[in-house]
């Protein structure tokens, strides 16, 4: 299998999401992840509708809904850092877990802000992911220009991820090397974990050294057609005004939901 | 159809509960980690660029590939797990810690919008403690292994001390952050985040000091210590410029402190969920006044207003503890250099 198989997040599709200017789309995310992280834990409604929000777009976007959803549960483990708060915070006892010595109470408050914690990571990542799905990665890392990150990191990450995938295919050839001379016929191969970290250590240190000589390479060839140091961009075309109304529109809304969490509901 | 994706190698690697999706942290915690983060790659990339000049670019874009690649180097530990690297320090070692910045910097932001690995608002506070905090960390003590000896055995211990501690300092700092946050009550993040962090860095310290044998192997000038001037020195131990470590780094290191600090009370109304437990539990009462109080429950005498007060509190705490540390460290060094120059007569 080659790294181009997991690297790539980028979904083919025709969607108005997959022809929309990515930073419309961008800061459209961003806007949606701002709004739902804002919305104070309980406020199941306003959950609800961010929710609803963000699988729309999903259905809207037409990469699977299937995919999308299993995409979207790679933050969920974390969600077990959360879990204490259940018994600390403060609030209306709701249940008790024996634990031998202990007794744990559980408090409304407590499972009411881990449930919001969840819900407002899982609609994050949906909405991200609904982005990546979308948006070919070029197309996104050029949108960042427009947030005013400095041109020097996008043009790191940009070359960053035009060797990505030469240099997570060295990885692997020589994982496959290394699987290929340790034959296992039981479960382990290979001496200690020591001796296994020096091998795994002597490889990173061998892929540092290939790495360094191949970016010596790349800067040469770099020069040979012109570098100079400033780095040429094409500027990105002027927004549409019908995107321009889009983003505001959806900003708005997102920014009610959240107001009306706090004031209304 | 596409067929199912799967990781190449076997065996799933050790959870590094470091890259924080969205929503655990709260909205004063993210912002502020937006701001210092900035402020850090914007002194990361002068530095840099006056290191690299036209060279920033290429360089520093392919060893942050080269990270993302050495990141799937595995290793089984025990169980079906696996140890990998997360290259902090190994990038702090090789390249120096501004360059180490800039290529942590693309590293996390990249796994975070490409790949939702760690969320887009919080990805300040994840550029913070994995690629700031984690490579000064690893950086520091690097650099403190090396001034106290020059020899491959201190290259190999302080490349352990500083690739374990990198992983530690990430842990705590992301432990803190969440504590901040009111998500985690600070008292159980904290050691459990920095417990566990305890023995995964041994696995970075490992893999660390390995591929830096193998580099000094294959390429032994790459780890020699950059000097200011391309001269080198006629005196190894010159009092006044190239020893002392800069009081600039020593306001740096309290003024971030103290900010995390002045952040606190806007974080959670309720910081200390543990001591509602311990009520609770029934043993609160046990608890009663420790015999050296110094400040008593985080709060200074005479001051009225309870979020001043902890304001207050906060700052002498840290600035006692920072003075404390700082000149443990300082002792060390004077220590050492003393020695070293003795030898040297």
């Amino acid at each position: 299998m080659t790294a181009a198989g997991f690297l790539n997040r980028y979904l083919e599709g025709r969607s108005w999401f997959h022809t929309a200017d990515a930073r419309i789309k961008l800061l459209m995310a961003l806007g949606f992840i701002f709004a739902t992280t804002s919305i104070p834990p309980g406020k199941w409604l306003a959950f609800a509708a961010m929710l609803a929000l963000v699988w729309l777009a999903a259905g809207f976007s037409r990469v699977g809904l299937t995919r999308i959803f299993l995409r979207s549960l790679v933050a969920i483990p974390f969600i077990l850092i959360a879990l204490p708060t259940v018994f600390t915070k403060p609030g209306a006892p709701l249940f008790d877990l024996d634990i031998m010595l202990f007794t744990l109470t559980g408090t409304r408050e407590g499972l009411d802000f881990f449930i919001s914690v969840l819900l407002k990571s899982w609609a994050s990542v949906t909405a991200a992911t609904v982005l990546t799905a979308t948006t070919p990665p070029m197309r996104l890392l050029e949108a960042l220009r427009s947030l005013r990150i400095p041109a020097v990191l996008v043009a790191i990450v940009m070359l960053m991820y035009r060797y990505l995938f030469v240099l997570v295919d060295e990885a692997q050839r020589l994982m496959r090397a290394r699987a290929a001379r340790s034959a296992a016929i039981g479960r382990k191969a290979g001496g200690s974990i020591v001796w296994r970290a020096k091998s795994a250590g002597g490889m990173a240190g061998s892929l540092f050294i290939r790495t360094l000589d191949r970016s010596e390479r790349i800067y040469m060839a770099m020069l040979a057609r012109g570098y100079d140091g400033n780095l040429r961009q094409t500027g990105s075309p002027p927004l549409e005004r019908r995107a321009l109304a889009f983003l505001a529109a959806s900003l708005c809304l997102c920014a009610s939901i959240a107001a009306a969490a706090r004031l209304v509901l | 159809m596409v067929s199912s994706i799967t990781m190449p190698a076997t065996g799933a690697n050790l959870p590094l509960p470091l890259h924080a999706p969205d929503g655990f942290f709260s909205m004063p915690v993210a912002i502020a980690g937006y701001l210092l983060a900035a402020a850090f790659i914007g002194i990361a990339i002068r530095r840099a660029n006056k290191d690299l000049n036209e060279r920033i670019v290429p360089m520093m874009g392919v060893m942050a590939a080269f990270i993302f690649a050495a990141q799937m180097i595995n290793f089984p530990v025990a169980g079906g797990t696996s140890g990998h690297l997360i290259g902090g320090a190994l990038a702090a070692i090789i390249l120096g810690p501004w360059a180490a910045i800039l290529v942590m910097t693309a590293v996390v932001g990249m796994q975070a919008l490409l790949f939702q690995d760690g969320g887009l608002v919080v990805l300040g506070i994840n550029l913070l403690n994995m690629s700031i905090a984690s490579v000064l960390a690893g950086y520091g003590v690097y650099w403190l292994a090396r001034k106290i000896g020059a020899s491959f055995t201190h290259l190999l211990i302080g490349g352990f001390i500083a690739a374990w501690l990198s992983v530690i300092v990430a842990a705590a700092s992301t432990a803190l952050m969440l504590g901040l946050s009111g998500t985690t009550p600070l008292a159980l993040a904290l050691p459990t985040m920095t417990g566990v962090h305890m023995l995964i860095g041994i696995g970075e310290g490992l893999i660390t000091v390995f591929a830096l044998s193998f580099i000094r192997a294959a390429r032994p000038a790459l780890l020699q210590m950059p000097e200011k001037s391309a001269v080198p020195s006629a005196a190894p131990a010159e009092p006044s410029r190239s020893g002392g470590i800069s009081i600039r780094w020593w306001i740096v290191g309290y003024l971030i402190s103290l900010s995390v600090v002045l952040l606190a009370p806007f974080a959670s109304g309720s910081p200390d969920g543990l001591e509602r437990v311990a009520d609770d539990a029934g043993f609160i009462e046990r608890a009663q006044a420790a015999p050296y109080a110094v400040i008593a429950d985080y709060a200074v005498p005479g001051i009225q207003n309870q979020a001043l007060a902890t304001i207050a509190a906060g700052v002498i705490g840290v600035t006692l503890i920072y003075l404390l540390v700082a000149g443990g460290i300082y002792g060390i060094y004077t220590l050492y250099r003393r020695r070293a120059t003795l030898q040297h007569e």
